[in-house]
């Protein structure tokens, strides 16, 4: 997701004690013998939706919100992450990871997975399209028809994505900066997604539509080393525009906010550092944290005035690396839905 | 009047500093041996948990192929139907100092939270993952293995005896495609179709390594537990001696503190409590001196339990709290004991009862008579346990109850022998001699019961060590028929060697096997080429006609004593093997020190059913093992370590042999030591008591030079009258040992062979022992001032 081209990257520093981010990320910070992002890339679909073995971290990223017949709203989560543990893009040198959530009425649900890259457990195929580890899957025909499944001891979800517009290329065509000093990654996303399907749970079986967003993100680069970690939204509004925004926080204080706008005829602007503000107004405690699940966001361009809040601020993942992930309900100027995501809490 | 009781009581130990030492002593070496075995089995119980832990990822149940190895395809083809399963390759690696067994696990999918999760978890990837990826070992364990062409690292927290590496490290270094198990996950996913339908040919195994193990290795501790008894019993002994002598001879200190008014209760509350000071004071003596023997000994049992198990326990002793509390518990219990019987009598005492301390070396016919009954008690106990024949528990209570029914039979044999012998004395003092011995034999009893019991375990475990030895060594030079015995890794290699050999007009005969369940435990499945070789040299204990005939024309198979007895198959009956197939047993042949199961095939019949039997190793028949060894290496380039000829491992065996029985050695010369001990004290606190008895044969005119010679003589006489009982005690033992113990604990019968040297060598033993004993006494007694003999007379007694 998004600023996430960091996020395995980033953990690294935020819990140098974590074992699998070390283990993940590989081998120091040094981008030695792996590729890096340039601004001149221009990408190729449906080849760009397959891995990119040849760049340290990868991931598909699906997060959806998602309602029942009687307007009961869900979310979901579907990742996978692609991280080389040597350059050179051999297939045995990958190491993939999942996470996969869902957000309910009834409490938040995760699970996990990992593989290794050789042995057929986990991999991504562009054209058809299949991204997939275990029973796990993103399949196609194509990127902008999937279905998506997952589960964990105490979920299931088998869900139906159509898109209705066009891929959004994220920063200056698809090359998304993420600090002052440079660091960047290839960046894309699907926002127009209408999503029908099942979520499974042990007690019942929900119908839900709803609406999905993909990101498609990778590139080599950590974040820099003061970077302590990030906050993330995707937004859906009632008029039909899109906002992708994130802030990524600084030890100092300061924090570096950019993000891009999808105006109702489904085009795109970046935004420059400065156009976007977001102030945490209201915190939950989550296992033992505390944690802003109420956001202002503000985009005086757009005359955009509003309060992103949790649906359900218990919506932590309590994966190996561990962050908050969940629905969020918009107010104010622009009312809607969308996901928002918090690390380094 | 508490304390100025306590001094009165402690008084006695204060006078007689050596009747203290002996109790202590006494208890304290009890103590010892028990807690020094039981912390040695504790070591070797926890190493086999952690070990089966290890191998089943935590205690989880495992996927098994129902033949030969998981291909990846179906691990693939179950992790996307959604069965969180992880894949383990488990095997044998050969390293500098024996083999070390070897578990590639998957770190991406192994449980998070078992010992291999977290060994060889995600932090490690870096290191261990990849063509350099390194191998993780015990310290131990790594010296053990010694070079090994990978990196190896220590990590102090791993399983002794295992190496832990990344599956496809693991792989390369075992040359082997596909998995031995896979571990199932706790935590499945909600969703899942039946394991049926994705790997029809896979089945459930329930971790059970941890008991498979203790199974195996039940009887090994089970023998080091009735040794630890045993001691502890004739430690037991000694104690009951001091404890009862220390009581008679403070007869009159209880009569005075009764006379002055104390109540019967409170002094024998007060001797619990001093008896209670003295077990908690021995008991700590013997724990530290348990812990001694544990630690010299764990060694050679660590040694024991590889070689015959393949079991591993090392490192270090960690003693629990409640290893120290157990130690002390039984120090207290069996001071409670021995002391059971003179707490009653001192509670019964009237207060008025005369000071008479002989009275417990006095002959009681009552009491001969009560053991006589006990004796044959035990012995209808024993009888009991062979009739029904309860396993190898009821192998022990058999040989509990026959020695405590021989030990307390022996006083009235003995008693009976004295009397005997004593028609043939002439004169006076012969008639004197005879009876005195007979009056002294209850006092000495119970010295001399621990010395039959110990006698009798060296000889009934001498016989069966040395029986063992006898058949060993024959069976081994009648089984071992190839000259040299090589080891190829490749297909290539294998059909190389088999030209080359073949070229040169030699005789090859391939040991090819497989690893499968039969009747649902792990066994070997061989194959052997029609060879005369294997007619003349495997010795059958039973065989249906045109064994080796039927054999060669695949029509059936041979097992091993152990299987056989194990299953009750015989010659003709029908065996289900691993695959789904049967076959008739054709006949049974003996497999000492191994503890599987086997069965042999024919070869075409095994490369038929079980193509991905091994195959890579090779006996060959040549005059000169060395010569060709040196020719191999030349002109093939087999390396020189994947050869081994038959001198090597003979002596290999004999090694593991000798290893197995150098901690049955250890013990049996400490029980011996304890019993003489045992005697040592008795004699001692009789002599002290017997003035009364030679003050009148003395002032009749017989010098003390010769008294005490006679004394000398009589405690050389009861031990070669002990001995000689200990004789066929020690042969019934052997038989127990060898035809009940050795059957269900090891699943092989030996014959027995008798060795009388020895007899001698332990009969000179004792004599030494029980003349050294009574060397003190007697020199005491020659040099005691008459003045003392006379004193006896003027005394009020």
């Amino acid at each position: 997701m998004n600023v996430s081209v960091f996020r395995l990257a980033a953990l690294i520093f935020l819990c140098a004690s974590n074992a699998l981010a070390q283990g993940f990320a590989g081998l120091g910070q040094t981008t030695d013998g792996f590729a890096l992002p340039s601004p001149d890339t221009r990408f190729a679909f449906p080849a760009d939706h397959g891995a990119h073995n040849e760049f340290r971290i990868e991931w598909w990223y699906v997060t959806a919100n998602l309602e029942d017949e009687a307007g009961n709203p869900y979310g979901i989560q579907w990742t996978l992450f692609r991280n080389a543990l040597e350059p050179h893009g051999a297939e045995s040198d990958q190491a993939w990871m999942a996470h996969a959530a869902v957000s309910t009425p009834n409490g938040h649900r995760f699970a996990e997975r990992f593989a290794r890259g050789d042995s057929g457990q986990a991999g991504v195929s562009a054209e058809p399209f299949e991204a997939f580890i275990d029973e796990w899957q993103m399949i196609g025909p194509n990127l902008n028809d999937i279905r998506l499944t997952a589960q964990g001891s105490d979920f299931h979800y088998d869900l139906k994505l159509d898109a209705d517009g066009p891929f959004i290329l994220q920063g200056e065509q698809g090359f998304s900066v993420k600090s002052e000093a440079g660091q960047a990654s290839h960046y894309y996303s699907q926002p127009f997604y209408q999503v029908s399907g099942t979520i499974t749970l042990p007690e019942r079986v929900v119908e839900v539509s709803g609406r999905a967003w993909l990101d498609r993100e990778w590139s080599s680069q950590p974040l820099t080393e003061t970077q302590t970690g990030w906050d993330w939204v995707s937004l859906h509004f009632e008029s039909g525009a899109k906002l992708m925004g994130y802030r990524l926080r600084d030890a100092d204080g300061s924090a570096y906010t950019v993000g891009t706008w999808i105006g109702e005829d489904q085009t795109s602007r970046a935004l420059q550092p400065g156009d976007l503000t977001m102030t945490a107004s209201a915190w939950s405690t989550v296992e033992g944290r505390e944690v802003p699940t109420t956001w202002d966001i503000a985009f005086p361009e757009q005359e955009l005035q509003i309060s992103v809040s949790a649906i359900y601020p218990d919506s932590w993942m309590g994966t190996l690396v561990s962050y908050w992930e969940g629905p969020v309900r918009v107010n104010g100027s622009h009312p809607g839905i969308g996901y928002l995501e918090m690390s380094g809490y | 009047m508490t304390p100025a009781m306590l001094t009165a009581l402690l008084s006695h130990w204060k006078r007689r500093p050596f009747q203290f030492l002996t109790l202590i002593h006494g208890l304290a070496l009890a103590t010892a041996l028990w807690s020094g075995v039981q912390a040695i089995n504790a070591e070797a119980r926890k190493s086999y948990d952690e070990a089966a832990d290890t191998l089943t990822g935590g205690g989880l149940p495992n996927l098994v192929a129902r033949n030969g190895l998981i291909a990846h395809e179906t691990y693939i083809a179950l992790r996307r139907s959604g069965w969180l399963v992880s894949p383990v390759v488990d095997g044998w690696i050969a390293g500098e100092r024996g083999r070390v067994r070897l578990l590639g696990i998957d770190p991406f999918t192994a449980p998070s939270d078992s010992t291999i999760g977290t060994t060889i978890g995600p932090d490690s990837i870096g290191d261990t993952m990849g063509s350099e990826g390194a191998v993780l070992v015990n310290p131990a364990t790594a010296n053990r293995l010694g070079a090994l062409n990978r990196t190896v690292r220590e990590v102090a927290t791993l399983t002794p005896g295992l190496a832990l590496a990344d599956l496809t490290v693991a792989s390369d270094l075992m040359d082997q495609q596909g998995y031995n198990r896979l571990i199932v996950l706790p935590d499945q996913p909600l969703v899942q179709p039946d394991l049926e339908d994705i790997a029809p040919d896979l089945r459930t195994e329930q971790a059970d390594t941890a008991e498979d193990l203790s199974r195996l290795t039940d009887s090994f501790h089970l023998n080091l537990t009735a040794f630890g008894l045993l001691s502890f019993a004739v430690g037991l002994f000694i104690v009951n001696g001091a404890v009862g002598l220390a009581f008679e001879q403070r007869r009159p200190v209880f009569r005075t503190l009764r006379a002055l008014g104390a109540s019967s209760r409170r002094i024998v509350a007060l001797l619990i409590v001093e008896l209670l000071s003295f077990a908690i004071l021995a008991g700590a003596i013997g724990i530290v001196l348990g812990y001694l023997i544990a630690s010299l000994l764990l060694p050679d049992v660590a040694a024991t339990l590889r070689g015959l198990y393949g079991a591993s326990v090392e490192g270090t002793l960690t003693l629990s709290p409640v290893w120290w509390l157990s130690g002390l518990a039984i120090a207290t219990l069996g001071t409670g004991l021995a002391s059971l019987n003179g707490l009653i009598q001192v509670a019964r005492m009237p207060p008025l009862a005369p000071a008479k301390p002989r009275a417990w070396a006095m002959v009681n016919a009552g009491t001969m008579r009560g053991q006589l009954i006990l004796a044959v008690v035990f012995l209808f106990a024993a009888l009991a346990a062979l009739a029904i024949g309860g396993g190898l528990v009821g192998g022990f209570v058999l040989l509990g109850g026959f020695l405590m029914a021989c030990a307390l039979a022996l006083p009235a044999i003995l008693a009976g022998i004295l009397l005997y012998l004593s028609r043939f004395g002439r004169g006076p003092l012969s008639a004197w001699f005879w009876a005195d011995t007979r009056q002294q034999l209850p006092g000495l009893s119970l010295a001399l019961m621990a010395l039959l019991l110990a006698l009798a375990a060296n000889i009934g475990v001498g016989t069966m060590v040395s029986s063992f030895r006898d058949t060993f060594t024959g069976w081994l030079d009648q089984r071992l028929v190839s000259d040299l015995y090589v080891s190829v890794e490749t297909e290539e290699e294998s059909s190389l060697l088999q030209d080359y050999l073949a070229e040169r007009g030699l005789d090859v005969l391939p040991i090819w096997e497989t690893e499968g369940d039969v009747r649902g435990a792990p066994a070997e499945i061989y194959g052997v080429v029609d060879h005369p070789v294997y007619e003349s040299s495997w010795p059958l204990l039973s065989r249906s006609p045109d064994v080796w005939e039927r054999l060669h024309d695949g029509e059936g198979a041979l097992i091993n004593e152990q299987l056989a007895r194990r299953e009750g198959l015989s010659p003709g009956d029908e065996l289900e093997l691993p695959g789904g197939w049967s076959t008739q047993v054709l006949g049974v042949y003996s497999d000492y020190g191994n503890p599987l199961g086997q069965v042999v095939i024919a070869l075409p019949l095994l490369v038929g059913t079980y193509p991905d039997a091994d195959k890579g190793d090779f006996g060959v028949l040549t005059d000169d093992p060395q010569r060709l060894r040196q020719e191999l290496v030349a002109e093939l380039g087999i390396p020189d370590e994947q050869m081994t000829d038959q001198a090597a491992l003979k002596a290999f065996s004999m090694q593991v042999f000798e290893r197995t029985f150098a901690v049955t050695g250890a013990l049996n010369i400490l029980t011996l030591s304890v019993a003489g001990l045992a005697i040592l004290i008795a004699l001692l606190t009789l002599s002290a008591m017997r003035l009364p008895q030679l003050a009148p044969v003395w002032a009749l005119g017989v010098t003390r030079r010769k008294l005490a010679q006679l004394e000398f003589v009589r405690a050389l006489l009861l031990a070669a009258l002990t001995f000689v009982l200990a004789l066929p005690v020690g042969i019934g033992l052997a038989w127990v040992l060898l035809t009940v113990i050795n059957v269900e604990a090891f699943g092989w019968r030996l014959p027995m062979s008798l060795f009388p040297r020895d007899w001698i060598w332990l009969g000179l033993a004792s004599l030494a022992a029980a003349g050294l004993a009574s060397l003190w006494p007697s020199r005491q007694l020659a040099k005691r001032p008459p003045a003392d003999l006379i004193r006896v007379f003027a005394h009020e007694r």
